[in-house]
C-alpha cells in the first residue's frame, strides 16, 4: 500500500476521476456538515486524487479494476421523481432516501432516530466523517466526499423490535450517496432490510453502513441490491460484534452493472457469532464483487460463510473472503464455502478465500466449486415431463434457494424467492 | 403400442455401440420382461427409450403408437405417456419432492392441453397414491430422493408413475436393492396399474421380480439385441440354466 501511495501518478486522471474532482468542486458547498465534515470530505477527494481509483495492482481490488470499470460519473440530478417502493416485507418500518435525500422517516418505539445530515451539521453529539485510511478504501472515500444523508438509529438496550426495519435507497439516475449508522443495544433484537433500487438510468450509488451489535444482541441484516441495469453500486458495511452478539448477514445481489459490496466484520467479544450468506445472480455484462474481511479477535467466536452464485451472459463475479484469526482467538470456528453455477461459457467467477491464522487451537476451513447444471439431474426432471427450460429453472432455484431457506422467516424467504424466480425468468 | 425396429445406438461421447439391431414389439395391455446379463444393454435400452442424449441412435427407429419418437426430447416423450422408473433415481438437493411432483404433473397436463391441478386436488391425489404405497407424506417434504433409502427411492418412483398415469411404463431393474417386503409393495403398485390400454416393460437381471409381476412375454437381451422371445416359462428356464446356455442355444 505504501508503494502505491508514493508512486507518482502513472497516467493522467481518467474521465471519471476528472468528473469526480470537478463535481466535488461544484457540489461541496451544498453538502451537509460542519467544518470538520467539510475538511474530511476535502481530504477524501485529495486522497482519491493522490491514490487514484484502484486498479488491479491494489491487492484488495485485484479482481475489480475500479479505475477501468467505473467508466461513468453521472451528473447530479435534483429533478428526481422516484417514489418509495413497497417494502420487501409489508409490515416493515420504512425509511426512504431518494437520490440520497431523506423522503420518509419511520418512528419506532425503543429507537432513537436522527438524520445523518443533521448529525453531520451538529457540533455536539453529531457524527464525524473519517478521511479514508488508505488506497484500498475507495468506497469509503467516495462516500465520505459525497454523502448527503442517511439514518442514524440506536436501539435501546433490551428492546425487541418486532417488525422489520427497511432502509430504502432509491434513485432515478445521477448520484445517490447514503450512510447509515446503527447501534443495537445490549440484549436487543431487530431485523433489517437494507435495500438499494432504482430506475435503469445511469447512476453512481454508494452506501456506507456502520453497524454495532452490543453484548448479547441479535440481529438479521439483509442487503437487497436490485438496482437497474446501468447502476454502479459501491457498498461498505462495517460490522462489530461484541460479546455473545449474534448476526445473520445476508446479501442478495441481483441488479446493477458494476457492484462492489464490502463487508468488514469483527468479532470483538467472546461468544460472538456471524452467519454470513450471499447470493449473487449476475447476467449480461454485470461485474459483481463481494469482498468480506472478517476478524476473529478474541476466543470462542464462530462464523460460517456461504456464497452461492449464478452466472450467465458475459457477467463476471468475484468473492474475496478473508478470515483473520488473531493469536488470542483460540477455539475459533469458521467455515467458508463459495459455490458457483456457471450457465454460460463467456461468464466467469473468481473466488479468493484467505485464511490468516495466528492462533493454534482453531477450526477453519474453506472450499470453492464452480459447476454447470448437472445433466443427470436435468434428464431426471425432463423424464418426468418437465420441459428443459422449467427443469433448468428448478435446478438453479434449488441451488440458490437452499441458503435462502435457512433464513427461518417464511415471509422473507417468499419475498426473496419470488425475486430470484423473476430474475431467472429474465436471465435463465 | 411400442415397436422398436432394427435399433442401433451408441454412447455419444466415445461411439461405443451398445444396442445392435434390436427388434421388439410390445402391445397395449402387455407386460413384457426384458432379461439379460450384465452389459447386454438393458439400461441403455431404457435410456434410449426415455431419450437421454448421452446415447445416439445411428440406425433403425422407435415407434410409439405408430409414430417415431426419436426427434422428441425426454419431456415430450414423458408427456406423450412414456415413463421410465430409474434403476438409480437421482438425488436432487433443494428441490422439494412435493414441488417436483406438482410441477411434473402440471407440465404434463399443460403439454396435453389439460387444466392444471389446483393445490387441494393435487394434495388429495398424492395422499391417496402415497397411502397405497406406504409412503409417508413427511418423506415428500424432503428434497427429492435426498437421504431416501434404496427402498424409499424405488417406492417414490412407483408413486410418480401412479400419479403421472403413463401409457408405457419402463421399469429399469426396479428390484435391485429391495428386500422382499419392499419388492411386494412395489410389485403391487405396478400390478395395480395394469390395464388393457397400458403396457409395461420390466427390465431385470433376475427372475425374482417376475414372480410378483407376472409377464406376458419374456425377451432375452444379449449384446444389444433380442436373441430369444417366449412366455413366462422362459424366465424360469433362464433361472435354471443361466444366461450362457440360453444365449448359446439361441446363437
Amino acid at each position: 500500500m505504501a508503494a502505491t501511495m508514493t508512486k507518482p501518478a502513472e497516467a493522467p486522471l481518467t474521465a471519471t476521476e476528472t468528473a469526480l474532482v470537478a463535481q466535488f468542486g461544484d457540489r461541496s458547498s451544498h453538502l451537509p456538515g460542519n467544518a470538520d465534515a467539510v475538511m474530511a470530505r476535502d481530504k477524501a477527494v485529495q486522497a482519491i486524487k493522490a491514490h487514484r481509483l484502484p486498479t488491479r495492482k491494489v491487492e484488495a481490488w485485484h479482481y475489480t479494476d475500479l479505475r477501468r470499470l467505473l467508466n461513468q460519473f453521472p451528473d447530479w440530478r435534483s429533478d428526481v421523481a422516484a417514489g418509495a417502493a413497497d417494502p420487501l416485507l409489508e409490515d416493515a418500518h420504512r425509511f426512504v432516501l431518494v437520490n440520497g435525500q431523506m423522503a420518509e422517516r419511520a418512528q419506532i418505539e425503543g429507537c432513537q432516530i436522527e438524520s445523518v445530515a443533521d448529525a453531520l451539521r451538529a457540533d455536539v453529539g453529531g457524527v464525524a466523517l473519517e478521511a479514508p485510511a488508505d488506497a484500498d478504501d475507495a468506497v469509503g472515500a467516495i462516500n465520505t466526499a459525497f454523502v448527503t444523508d442517511g439514518v442514524r438509529l440506536s436501539i435501546a438496550e433490551g428492546a425487541h423490535i418486532e417488525r422489520p426495519i427497511e432502509f430504502q435507497s432509491i434513485h432515478d439516475g445521477g448520484q445517490a450517496h447514503t450512510r447509515n449508522l446503527i447501534t443495537v443495544g445490549a440484549g436487543a433484537k431487530a431485523s433489517f432490510i437494507d435495500r438499494h433500487l432504482g430506475s435503469d438510468e445511469a447512476v453512481l450509488a454508494s452506501n456506507v453502513t456502520e453497524l454495532t451489535v452490543r453484548e448479547g444482541a441479535e440481529i438479521r441484516w439483509i442487503i437487497v441490491q436490485e438496482q437497474g441495469a446501468a447502476a454502479s453500486h459501491l457498498g461498505k458495511l462495517t460490522l462489530t460484534l461484541e460479546k455473545d452478539a449474534k448476526a445473520t448477514l445476508f446479501i442478495a445481489n441481483y441488479g446493477g452493472k458494476l457492484v462492489r459490496q464490502e463487508v468488514h466484520a469483527a468479532a470483538t467479544g467472546e461468544g460472538a457469532d456471524l452467519t454470513f450468506r450471499a447470493i449473487n445472480l449476475i447476467g449480461e455484462r454485470t461485474h459483481c464483487d463481494v469482498t468480506l474481511e472478517l476478524d476473529h479477535l478474541v476466543a470462542d467466536t464462530t462464523s460460517t460463510e456461504t456464497v452461492r452464485n449464478v452466472v450467465t451472459g458475459k457477467a463476471q463475479g468475484v468473492f474475496q473472503g478473508q478470515i483473520r484469526v488473531a493469536q488470542a482467538a483460540q477455539k475459533t470456528d469458521a467455515q467458508m464455502a463459495c459455490n458457483t453455477l456457471l450457465l454460460s461459457d463467456e461468464g466467469g467467477f473468481a473466488t479468493k478465500p484467505e485464511l490468516e491464522i495466528f492462533a493454534d487451537d482453531v477450526v477453519c476451513a474453506h472450499g470453492a466449486t464452480v459447476a454447470e447444471i448437472d445433466e443427470d439431474h436435468l434428464f431426471y426432471l425432463m423424464a418426468r415431463g418437465i420441459s428443459a427450460k422449467t427443469a433448468r429453472g428448478l435446478l438453479i432455484e434449488a441451488f440458490v434457494d437452499e441458503i435462502v431457506e435457512e433464513l427461518d422467516d417464511d415471509a422473507l424467504i417468499e419475498a426473496l424467492e419470488i425475486r430470484i424466480a423473476d430474475w431467472l425468468e429474465a436471465h435463465g | 403400442m411400442l415397436e422398436i425396429k432394427n435399433l442401433h445406438a451408441r454412447i455419444a461421447e466415445d461411439g461405443t455401440e451398445i444396442i445392435n439391431g434390436l427388434n421388439l414389439t410390445v402391445k397395449a395391455g402387455e407386460v413384457a420382461a426384458i432379461m439379460g446379463p450384465n452389459g447386454s444393454g438393458k439400461s441403455t435400452l431404457s435410456y434410449v427409450l426415455a431419450g437421454r442424449d448421452d446415447y445416439e441412435v445411428t440406425e433403425g427407429d422407435i415407434f410409439y403408437n405408430g409414430e417415431s419418437i426419436l426427434d422428441m426430447d425426454p419431456a415430450e416423450r414423458a408427456s406423450a405417456g412414456l415413463f421410465l422408473a430409474f434403476q438409480y433415481p437421482m438425488e436432487i438437493p433443494g428441490v422439494a419432492t412435493m414441488q417436483f411432483l406438482k410441477v411434473a404433473l402440471n407440465e404434463q397436463r399443460k403439454a396435453r392441453g389439460e387444466e392444471e391441478l389446483t393445490t387441494p386436488d393435487f394434495i388429495k391425489k398424492v395422499r391417496e397414491a402415497a397411502g397405497t404405497l406406504g409412503v409417508e407424506m413427511e418423506m415428500l417434504k424432503r428434497p427429492l430422493n435426498v437421504g431416501f433409502s434404496g427402498g424409499e427411492k424405488k417406492r417414490a418412483e412407483i408413486l410418480q408413475m401412479k400419479l403421472l398415469e403413463p401409457k408405457l411404463c419402463v421399469l429399469d431393474e426396479t428390484d435391485s436393492g429391495l428386500d422382499i417386503d419392499a419388492l411386494k409393495i412395489v410389485a403391487d403398485g405396478v400390478n395395480a396399474l395394469r390395464s388393457p390400454d397400458r403396457a409395461v416393460i420390466v427390465i431385470t437381471h433376475y427372475q425374482r421380480l417376475l414372480e410378483y409381476i407376472v409377464p406376458d412375454t419374456v425377451h432375452v437381451l444379449s449384446k444389444g439385441r433380442i436373441v430369444k422371445t417366449g412366455d413366462k416359462s422362459l424366465a424360469l428356464e433362464l433361472e435354471a440354466k443361466g444366461y450362457a446356455d440360453i444365449i448359446a442355444e439361441a446363437a
